[in-house]
Parts: structure tokens; C-alpha cells; sequence
């Protein structure tokens, strides 16, 4: 089991809050593995909110082919971040040659496209990147977007945060999402380490996903090329959140009937019972199993948590006006969040969404069997 | 026969026949039950004699012969009058005096079952025991990573869809037009295959239907049953009990007519219709209703003269290509219904069947397919479709399902798949495979009746005369002194049984392996098996 901590701020605070939970909940993670995912971002990068940021970790080879490849696509690096490394490695971190964060200035041609239109191309761009970053081995890409950047490296997050110096101000930010992994299914590999993004999209998840190969079946079929991957069971979790909200045009609300839809009894007492009935149809390949605590975040920088339909992963919410925290365990919480009054924390159950919107005052719960909003 | 005697090229000895009787004169009294009732007369009361020499001690007294008569039970060894070996004797013999045994050595009755020129007909299936689908395992267990689910305490949902399940995104966009969305039933996924009122005796229909209306209405279990290419009683389909069943259309039309009349009369939309092109025990052959069965009352609802063998054409008369011919069908069989009923195609599993999915993704009508394997069982078929023609299940559903997946339509056009599921009792491994390599369902129809009434054929070639009207466990006959052995009470229990324990077994396959908020169609991840070249064939693990 993986242990999972996000949080989202009225203002900028350091990831090292985020680390901070992961560490006091140490005994869920073994060190191989961290992902950080850090949006609505203060610092430098507040004043660039459309510049796209690319993230990776880049070999000297790789830097110098992926500056080529940029600048073909006409993109001009507009503000970068070097995380620098002490010399003296550290047991059971990999020695790497760059950790990028970089913001470029969108090429000019790219002024009158419609925003659908540039997802879709900044979506190609990580795509074709990471593509060739796994032909040569050097480069591996973990998001293109605006506003968004990614850490992702294996090894004992507090290590790890320490060695990449991630406490400085530039990196600061009002979400941030945060991962400690336990490797368990499969070998270790940093594009199966969480958080995983899609386009504005990104989810984490403290599970196992046993519907995992019906579900990647039929999202590497829908003709999407950014349904890709799969090293993690995981990763379709952040794709379904995807597909259901723009594939679907659908609302947040919906997303937990798509993955663990209402059994028919409930779901024919449901105000939307024939909407619901047809959307249960028509996704069933994308019904998840097994145990799993879903935690996402959405382009508008609202953040929810979800549990599989039996709810068999812990998960709590909560926090005060300003300042909550998702956490995989109460103690992640409590590190972070200790002046909160605790009676109003939420553990969401088998049919909860747990929300709370980028106003930040609240956490809402939404539940399964309340009325939709339907884009009908 | 005398030593000095010709011989007929088909005197057969005890010896070449398959099965022999073994019978113990010390525990038999003679009371007449096992000849009374053999269905093929392979044994008869016969008088025997013994001779004891009488060896005289004194030497005035010559020796002498003592004859003694007895009587006893004597196996035929006429090819007509061959044993199957169903043991009817052995289940009436009050003393445990007889029983049949299979013939150790090679019989050679086969060469000889053709007498007048007619190849054997038979019922039953394919004789062969293997499979395939016994040999998958459950590999992929979750229990040591994460809690595991407790098949008597959890939630499970092992329910599936038959009919067409539009893409997402076109659904919520005909929603949205109110538009055609072609309707989709929710059910088990553990489907009553094909069988005619005919192929099966009155008190096996009537006790199927009971047992059917029992798990949907007491139990909440959506159970359907097909009724195969015979029509349907004319109350059935006046019924409330209709929506249970799927009705089959084949070749011959057999009952169609009564069908069609009964449509405004009708209280409730049968669940689905199916098109039967082709049947696994015997492809590219019609149905076949020997004179024997077709009494008055089978020959009343399908609409025939009784007493005539009833052949249906190997496919669909007005079928000339597929384009045209199944799309028209399809299209007028969901027309007589208003749109409201599923109407899908049952073909036998070939290597051709995936040209028949690809062209049934592109036709809105179709609302599945459902593939009948080699294993296959039917009512009557020549022995040399029955063994030699078709195509494994297995091979079949997976190519299919694979293509489906190729074309992103997995989702949309279900497989159901039939044709030797539990042939060796292993149901529930064998459905869960199957389901788990892409089928959204699977067709049982010789497991029905061999474990809801007692039909003793196997696939060592036992019993297997259900073509010929004498079954003994008046399964497959529609002569009342056989159907009486038969209580419809008992086999509506049994397939509530039947049903119930599958559901377990299901659960207790599905929970280790982490599922049971859906069914795991297509869960391939789980499956592995110990031979090589099929675990690629099946694009599944290979363990060992
Ligand atoms: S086993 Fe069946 S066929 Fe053979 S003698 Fe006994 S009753 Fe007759
Ligand atoms: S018992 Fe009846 S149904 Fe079974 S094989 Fe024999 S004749 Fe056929």
C-alpha cells in the first residue's frame, strides 16, 4: 500500500509540507519511489500562467536533443528551474544528470488555436518527447502544461527532498499532490509512479487496480493517443477522470458512476436513474475493482477524493477555510494540518466524492445517490 | 452360430461391441425389469443349458450325463440391438445382477452402424473428453497484497449485457437527440442454450420454464432461456414468463407462424431473439427432428404434419450473402418487436466467424453473437459432423474478442459463448475462463440436462440415442411412458441448484482474484494455462 498525501492552499506553501506528511506515515512507503505534482503555483512561474512547463529528468544527450527538437517546434524557453544536486551521491537515489523545469513561450503560429486545440498539441509534443526519450534512455517527460510541474524519482521522499533541494520558494504552490511509493506489482519504473497527468488531469492512488487490463483495453481503443502507458494499474484512474470529463463533457459528480457505478436497486431510485443506467452500459469496460482510494485534481484546481465501491482503503479529509489536506492516513494529516478541528474531518465511504473547490472554504461531499449535474 | 457356418459380414461377437453386459446368474430372479426396460433391447430372457458328467465310482454303473436348464439374461449382439451402455438395467435391478462395461479392447461395432447406407445419427456431443478450458488456472490471485473479498459476505455483481451497448459518446448523444438506442437486457451471464420443444420431452420444457421463473422471481437471479429452432407453446408466449425467454428463429422456421400471430397478444417482449446460422455440434448442418419424436402436439406448434422427420435447410433460404441476408433479418426480426428486442445471430465457431463480427459492428441491429463451439451438444446430427467438424470455443472467442478490442468496440457487440462449458463438470472454471478471455456470457444446453435431469450420456459415446425418440430418462422422448419418469418439479430444482451453486463457484473464482464489482470480461491478466503454444495462441500466461 502506497501512502498518498495532497493539499490544496488559499496561499503558495512549500512541498516540503506534502513531504512532511509522507514521512511521518513512513511505514506505508519503502522508499522506492516519490511523485509531486505542484499546480496553481506561486513564485515565478504566478506571473506565466499559459506558458507550458515541461518536467522531466533529461541525460546531457537527452537536454541537447530535446533543445533541438524544441526549437523546431518553435518553442522559446522562457524560465527554467535547475534543481541542483549535491556531488556526493546519496545511497538509493540514481545519479542523474538534469531535473528539468521549464516554462516555454508558446511558438507564435500557435496564437489563434482554440484551447482544445492546444491541449491536443501540447499532449503530442510530451508524447513524441517521451518517445524518444525511450528509443535513446535519455529522456523521461512527466507532464507538458501550464501551470503544472512534476517531480518524479525513486527513493525515500524526505532523501529525496533534501537531495533536489525542493524547499525553495520558486516551487512553492496552492496544490500540491504528493506520493510515497510501495513497490509491489511490478518492477521499478518512474512513469508507474504516481501522480500520473493527462492534460489538466491528474490522479494518485493507494491501491490495486484488479479490472486493470479490461479498462486499458478500452481506453488504448479510443483513438486517443495520450491513453498510453500503463506501467502502473494506476494510471488509468487520472484517464478515466480524463475521458469522463472531456471525452464525456461530463462533471465531477459523475466520475465515481463511471468507475463504481450504483447496483440496480439504488440506481433505480436515483433521480437520474436513466441517464445513470445508460452511462453504466455504455462504460462498463471502465468499472474499476479491487481496493482503491482515489485522490485528483481538476484544471480548475479543485480537489476530490474517491474510494472503490467497497471503500477497503483508508482516506481522510479535512482541514480549515484556506487550507486542507487529503491524506492516506490520519497521522499525514495531523502533521500537516494539526489546528484543524478534527470532529470535521471527512472519510469519504463507498459512495462519496469527497471536494474541495479552489475556493478552498469547504469540503463538500457529493454522493452517488444524489441528483446529477448532467451536461443534458 | 454353429462352427460350420457362413458368416455375415456383420455377425458381430461380444467382443465387438463397446459395451458389454456383465451379469451374475447367482443374484438374478428373473424379474424382468432390466429387459422391460432397455431402450434398445440389448438384452432378452434366454434359456440356458449346463451339462454335468456324472463320473461313476462303481464299476457296474457306467457314467452318465446330467443336463440342467436355467434361465438367465442374454445380450444381443445384433448392430440394432447394440448396448449403450446406459445403465438403465443396473439403476432397476432390485439385486445389483447387472451392469454394462465398456468394451476394454477396440469395439467394431462403428464399422457397422451403417447398415441400409445411413451413416449413425446420434444426439450428444463431440466423443472426446478433452478440453481445453479445464486446463486454465486462476493465476492471478490478489489475496497477499491487499484484503481479499469474501464470496459469502460481500457485495458482488456478476450480472452482464446482452444487446447493442453504443460507443459512449453515441449514446449520450442520441440520449441527448432522442434518438434510437437499441435496447439492452440485463442478465446472468449463465444462459439456458438452445432446445427445442421437440429435441426435449414435455416434462423437461415444462420443468426448464419452471425453474427459470423460480431463480428471476424468488431468487432475483435474470436467468434466460432460449428455446431453440421448435416454436414456443402458445401460453408461454401469451405469458408474463416470456420476457424470460430468448426466442430462437433457425432455418426450418419451425413454429413462426404461431410466433407472429401471437405478437399482438403478447404481454411482455420476449427477452431477445436469436438467429440460429449455425449450430457447434453439427456446422453448416440444419436442424434435425426425427419422425420418432414429431407427435401431434410437437408437430401443432410447429406447424407441421406429425410423423414426417423434420430437416431444416443447412441455412437461412433467403440467405445469399451476408451483407444482405443477416441484415435483413436482423432488421426485420427488431422490426416485429417496434425496436424493443435484442436480435443477434448464433453461428458455429469457425475460422471464418470474425468475418461475421466485422460485419455485424457495422449493423446497429445486431446486438451480439453468439459462437457455438466443436463441444457443442444437439438432439440429433450425423456422428461425422458431430466428431469432426468445427472449431474449438476457446480459440474462437478469443480472436473475436481480441478483434473487438483492435476496433475499440469491445463494449458493444457481446460474445456469448458455447459449446462443451463443463463437459467435465467443471462449469463455473470453465464459464469464468471463458469470460475472462472476452465473453460476456456463455450457453449451456448438455450440462442442463445432464445435471437438472439425469441424462447419463457422455462423451466415452454412453447412451447418445436422444435423435431417436427412446430416451431413458424421458429427457429427450416424447413418448409418455418415458417423459413420465421425468417431474418437472424436480427439474425446475434442480436447475435452481444448478444456478445457485454456479453463482458460488463464480464468486469463489472471481473473489481471489480481486473482482466482483463487475463481471471480468476480458480479464485476461488472470489466466494462465501449462502448454505453451496455447497460452500464445490465447494470448495468456503460460505457467507451469
Ligand atoms: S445398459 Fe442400457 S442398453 Fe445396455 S443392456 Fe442395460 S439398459 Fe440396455
Ligand atoms: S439420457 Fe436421454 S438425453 Fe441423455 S444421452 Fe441418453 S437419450 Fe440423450
Amino acid at each position: 500500500m502506497c501512502r498518498l498525501f495532497a493539499l490544496t492552499s488559499k496561499d503558495p506553501v512549500s512541498p516540503m509540507l506534502a513531504i512532511k506528511a509522507l514521512d511521518v506515515m513512513k511505514e506505508g512507503h519503502d522508499g522506492s519511489g516519490m511523485g509531486l505534482l505542484l499546480q496553481d503555483l506561486g513564485g515565478p512561474f504566478e506571473e506565466m500562467k499559459e506558458a507550458p512547463i515541461l518536467s522531466g529528468i533529461f541525460s546531457e544527450e537527452g537536454i541537447r536533443r530535446l533543445d533541438l527538437f524544441m526549437m523546431d517546434k518553435g518553442f522559446l524557453t522562457k524560465y527554467k528551474i535547475t534543481l541542483k544536486v549535491p556531488k556526493k551521491s546519496v545511497p538509493g537515489i540514481p545519479k542523474r544528470d538534469l531535473y528539468l523545469i521549464r516554462a516555454y513561450e508558446l511558438p507564435e503560429d500557435w496564437d489563434t488555436l482554440e484551447p482544445d486545440e492546444i491541449s491536443q498539441r501540447l499532449m503530442m509534443i510530451l508524447l513524441k518527447i517521451r518517445e524518444m526519450g525511450e528509443e535513446k534512455k535519455d529522456m523521461m517527460v512527466f507532464s507538458f502544461w501550464p501551470d503544472t510541474i512534476m517531480i518524479k524519482e525513486i527513493g525515500d521522499p524526505m532523501q529525496l527532498a533534501d537531495y533536489l533541494g525542493l524547499d525553495r520558494k520558486e516551487l512553492n504552490a496552492r496544490i500540491i499532490m504528493a506520493q510515497g511509493r510501495q513497490n509491489t506489482n511490478y518492477a521499478i519504473n518512474l512513469y508507474a509512479c504516481h501522480p500520473f497527468f493527462i492534460n489538466g488531469y491528474c490522479t494518485m492512488t493507494n491501491g490495486e487496480n484488479t479490472a486493470f487490463i479490461p479498462i486499458k483495453d478500452f481506453l488504448s481503443s479510443r483513438d486517443f493517443p495520450g491513453y498510453m502507458g500503463y506501467q502502473s494499474d494506476s494510471e488509468v484512474f487520472a484517464h478515466i477522470l480524463h475521458y469522463a470529463m472531456v471525452g464525456l463533457d461530463m462533471g465531477i459528480d459523475a466520475y465515481k458512476h463511471v468507475i463504481t457505478p450504483l447496483q440496480e436497486k439504488d440506481l433505480q431510485q436515483h433521480p437520474d436513474a436513466p441517464f445513470l443506467a445508460h452511462l453504466k452500459r455504455t462504460c462498463r469496460p471502465l468499472i474499476i475493482d479491487g481496493p482503491n482510494c482515489v485522490i485528483g485534481t481538476l484544471p480548475d484546481h479543485s480537489l476530490f477524493m474517491v474510494q472503490d465501491r467497497k471503500k477497503l482503503r483508508p482516506g481522510v479529509v479535512g482541514g480549515k477555510a484556506g487550507l486542507f489536506g487529503f491524506s492516506s492516513e490520519i497521522c499525514g494529516l495531523d502533521a500537516v494540518i494539526p489546528d484543524r478541528d478534527t470532529t470535521k474531518d471527512i472519510q469519504p465511504m463507498h459512495i462519496d466524492t469527497a471536494i474541495v473547490s479552489p475556493d478552498r472554504q469547504e469540503v463538500k461531499i457529493c454522493r452517488q445517490t444524489e441528483a446529477l449535474n448532467l451536461p443534458l | 452360430m454353429s462352427s460350420n457356418r457362413s458368416l455375415e459380414p456383420s455377425s458381430l461377437s461380444l467382443n465387438d461391441l463397446p459395451w458389454q453386459i456383465r451379469y451374475s446368474n447367482d443374484r438374478c430372479t428373473l424379474c424382468g425389469q432390466c429387459t422391460a426396460v432397455c431402450p434398445v433391447q440389448a438384452i432378452e430372457l434366454k434359456v440356458f443349458q449346463k451339462r454335468m458328467v456324472k463320473i461313476s465310482i462303481q464299476q457296474d454303473t457306467p457314467h452318465s450325463n446330467q443336463y440342467d436348464t436355467f434361465y438367465g439374461i442374454r445380450q444381443k449382439t445384433r448392430v440394432e440391438n447394440a448396448c449403450i451402455g446406459c445403465a438403465m438395467c443396473t439403476m432397476v435391478c432390485p439385486n445389483d445382477a447387472i451392469a454394462p462395461v465398456k468394451n476394454p479392447g477396440l469395439d467394431r461395432l462403428k464399422f457397422h452402424i451403417n447398415q441400409k447406407g445411413i451413416p449413425r445419427r446420434r444426439g450428444g456431443r463431440r466423443n472426446s473428453s478433452q478440453s481445453i478450458l479445464d486446463r486454465i488456472k486462476f493465476t492471478r490471485i490478489s489475496m497477499l497484497t491487499d484484503p481479499a473479498l469474501d464470496a459469502g459476505r460481500h457485495e458482488f455483481e456478476m450480472r452482464t449485457l446482452l444487446g447493442r451497448v453504443l460507443s459512449p459518446r453515441e449514446n449520450m448523444k442520441r440520449l441527448k437527440e432522442k434518438g434510437w438506442i437499441p435496447p439492452v437486457r440485463e442478465i446472468y451471464p449463465l444462459i439456458i442454450g438452445g432446445m427445442s420443444f421437440g429435441a426435449l420431452s414435455p416434462s423437461m420444457w415444462e420443468g426448464l420454464q419452471m425453474g427459470v421463473a423460480y431463480l428471476n422471481e424468488e431468487m432475483g437471479m435474470p436467468v434466460r432461456i432460449c428455446t431453440g429452432e421448435g416454436g414456443c407453446p402458445p401460453r408461454l408466449l401469451r405469458s408474463r414468463f416470456l420476457k424470460y425467454v430468448i426466442l430462437q428463429i433457425a432455418s426450418g422456421y419451425f413454429g413462426w407462424d404461431e410466433i407472429i400471430h401471437a405478437i399482438p397478444h403478447m404481454k411482455e417482449d420476449p427477452c431477445a431473439i436469436e438467429i440460429k446460422y449455425g449450430q457447434g455440434a453439427k456446422p453448416g448442418d440444419g436442424g434435425l427432428l426425427m419422425w420418432h419424436k414429431v407427435n401431434k402436439l410437437i408437430a401443432a406448434i410447429r406447424g407441421v404434419p406429425p410423423g414426417i422427420s423434420l430437416p431444416s435447410p443447412p441455412t437461412h433460404q433467403t440467405q445469399y450473402s451476408i451483407e444482405e441476408s443477416v441484415a435483413k433479418m436482423l432488421q426485420s426480426m427488431s422490426m416485429a418487436w417496434g425496436f424493443r428486442v435484442p436480435v443477434y445471430p448464433k453461428i458455429s465457431a469457425s475460422s471464418t466467424s470474425l468475418a461475421v463480427l466485422n460485419n455485424l459492428t457495422r449493423n446497429d441491429f445486431a446486438s451480439g453473437l453468439a459462437i457455438d463451439g466443436e463441444d457443442g451438444g444437439t438432439g440429433a446430427a450425423y456422428t461425422v459432423s458431430m466428431d469432426h467438424m468445427g472449431h474449438p470455443i476457446a480459440s474462437c472467442i478469443r480472436d473475436n474478442y481480441l478483434n473487438l478490442i483492435k476496433i475499440g468496440k469491445q463494449n458493444e457487440i457481446p460474445i456469448f459463448a458455447g459449446g462443451g462449458i463443463g463437459k467435465n463438470g467443471n462449469l463455473a472454471a470453465n464459464a469464468a475462463a471463458l469470460i475472462m478471455m472476452g465473453a460476456s456470457g456463455v450457453q449451456i444446453g448438455k450440462y442442463v440436462m445432464q445435471a437438472a435431469a439425469g441424462c447419463v450420456g457422455t462423451e466415452e459415446d454412453r447412451c447418445n440415442v436422444c435423435n431417436v425418440g427412446i430416451c431413458p430418462k424421458g429427457i429427450t422422448s416424447q413418448d409418455p411412458r418415458l417423459y413420465r419418469r421425468l417431474d418437472p418439479e424436480d427439474v425446475a430444482q434442480r436447475i435452481v441448484d444448478l444456478f445457485i451453486s454456479f453463482d458460488t463457484e463464480l464468486k469463489k473464482i472471481v473473489a481471489p482474484l480481486g473482482r466482483s464489482t463487475s463481471l471480468p470480461i476480458g480479464m485476461s491478466d488472470a489466466l494462465g494455462i501449462d502448454d505453451h503454444a496455447a497460452a500464445q495462441r490465447l494470448s495468456i500466461k503460460y505457467v507451469v
